[in-house]
């Protein structure tokens, strides 16, 4: 099995699983508990806390742990709208479900929202931001990385535009982390969601960082945890696990950035080479190892079968699954009709796969792709 | 998700490809999904002949054409428009429940091939 499907999820790292079943036999204690066990357990949070507030380049005491990337993107929006119930939301329309579902219920609860649109590379332009942003806006939540088609979006300007307005800015950096460098102190975000199944740690595991000053009001309230803003005994095990995957992901990411994008590469240039594929994304700004390829006139369902036959885990732009098969929200913002939407296909390259991986893929998804080309009636010259 | 028989006619389509001068052309698309199949059929005195077909589509879609068109052959027009994505689906083996309707599309494209023969013989009176 050759995994090519890591923005979905990571294989969680060997050394992430030592260091949690170390957690799990020595560090069981409950890290509010006062003795040794409880003490032990409290500095295994504590180390976490500084490995994962290091990977995202902020203060190590403003990180909060969660139980997954959507509940802290959850906290945030429906945080902001208890504090300003009326107010107003930027987002964008490519955003992942967890925000726009979030934004969608907030709505429905009595705020507003704006969408903006990014342009035909999945860009969202800092112009456009600020021209969405009214007297009643207090929010902007922009993601850092599409997990679709990989485009990096500018942060540092939307997070200028945002401070010039006096709005708050939360980035859901689920698909960025571990991948890409982010800074986002320095940068001025004021919120930051992730997710630790992205970058080698297990599901179950995510952070909020929140900037000093602002003032998030708790959705889980209990025994106090996590300084009385997110209540639950700590998931110890999962939390040392996320520290471990963020230190790692942050010693390796000079060299695994090049690494993968060099398989990029490779992968786009053999594709190339195939009659009647297209590639979507932002060919400067961009994850280095998603590629999103649009095959029009075949369904991506077919290509997916046929790679899983022979071993190659890969992921579908849009499925007709539930028979409602509605094309996905990123490629139609993007400029793609429903044909080209579900003809495309997710290759996610991560740390585990080689170049022979890509080489092996590359001697098998061009002939898959000429058999059910030749099998579309809507492939010019087939009618 | 898929029996063993929908896999074999999707990996190995039976009569895929274009009909060079067919006597009857089908087009059918499924509402629901964007689905869209051609189907040809050559056709003398009344009896399919030959079947060949075009799919766009899932899986599910591309073995029910396939094995549609084998189904078509040697079939008089009445007898054709008797058969039913529902036959089909069972000779499949069965589809997953949120992919029966991507037979459908199937049995829409014989309908339509008769009667694009139908309007062809109707010109030639």
């Amino acid at each position: 099995m050759i995994y090519l499907d890591n923005a979905a999820t990571t294989r969680v790292r060997p050394e992430v699983i030592r260091a949690m079943v170390g957690a799990m036999e020595e560090g069981f204690g409950n890290p509010s508990s006062q003795h040794g066990p409880g003490r032990a357990a409290r500095a295994l949070v504590d180390r976490a806390r500084r490995q994962v507030s290091g990977l995202l380049g902020v203060a190590e005491d403003r990180v909060l742990f969660t139980s997954c990337g959507t509940e802290a993107i959850n906290w945030v929006i429906e945080g902001v709208r208890r504090a300003s119930p009326n107010g107003h939301i930027v987002t964008s329309t490519i955003e992942h479900h967890a925000v726009l579902h979030a934004v969608e219920r907030a709505v429905e609860q009595g705020m507003t929202a704006t969408y903006v649109s990014p342009d035909a590379t999945g860009r969202i332009h800092p112009e456009a931001v600020r021209e969405a942003i009214g007297k009643d806006t207090c929010l902007v939540s922009i993601m850092m990385a599409n997990n679709e088609i990989g485009t990096l979006e500018p942060i540092e300007e939307i997070a200028r535009v945002c401070r010039d307005s006096g709005v708050l800015l939360h980035v859901d950096a689920v698909q960025a982390a571990g991948h890409v460098p982010i800074r986002a102190q320095e940068w001025g975000v004021d919120m930051m969601s992730i997710s630790g199944h992205k970058f080698g740690a297990p599901k179950g595991t995510g952070a909020l960082y929140v900037r000093e000053g602002v003032v998030l009001p708790p959705l889980i309230v209990g025994g106090g945890q996590e300084k009385n803003q997110r209540s639950g005994t700590e998931n110890v095990p999962g939390i040392v696990g996320m520290g471990m995957a963020a230190e790692l992901a942050m010693q390796e990411l000079p060299d695994e950035m090049a690494r993968i994008e060099g398989l990029r590469r490779r992968l786009i240039a053999g594709m190339s080479q195939v009659k009647g594929v297209t590639f979507n994304g932002n060919e400067v700004y961009h994850l280095p190892g998603v590629v999103s390829m649009t095959f029009r006139g075949i369904e991506s369902e077919s290509l997916l079968l046929l790679l899983d036959m022979q071993g190659f885990a890969v992921s579908s732009g849009s499925a007709c699954s539930a028979g409602a098969g509605e094309p996905s929200h990123v490629l139609a913002s993007i400029g793609l009709d429903s044909i080209s939407a579900r003809g495309t296909l997710r290759i996610s390259i991560g740390r585990e796969n080689t170049m022979e991986d890509i080489e092996a893929l590359l001697a098998v998804l061009p002939g898959m792709a000429e058999r059910l080309f030749a099998l579309s009636p809507l492939v010019r010259g087939n009618q | 998700m898929y029996t063993e028989t929908v896999i074999q006619h999707f990996t190995n389509p039976h009569n895929s490809g274009v009909m060079e001068n067919p006597d009857a052309v089908g087009v059918a698309g499924s509402p629901e999904c964007g689905d869209t199949t051609t189907l040809y059929l050559k056709i003398k005195d009344g009896v399919i002949t030959d079947a060949k077909f075009q799919t766009f589509g899932c899986a599910a879609a591309i073995a029910s054409s396939s094995m549609f068109t084998d189904l078509l052959k040697g079939k008089t027009l009445a007898e054709a428009l008797k058969i039913t994505n529902m036959d089909v689906v069972k000779m499949l083996g069965g589809l997953p429940d949120a992919k029966i309707h991507c037979s459908v599309m199937a049995e829409e494209s014989v309908k339509a091939a008769v009667d694009d023969y139908m309007t062809r013989q109707a010109k030639n009176i």
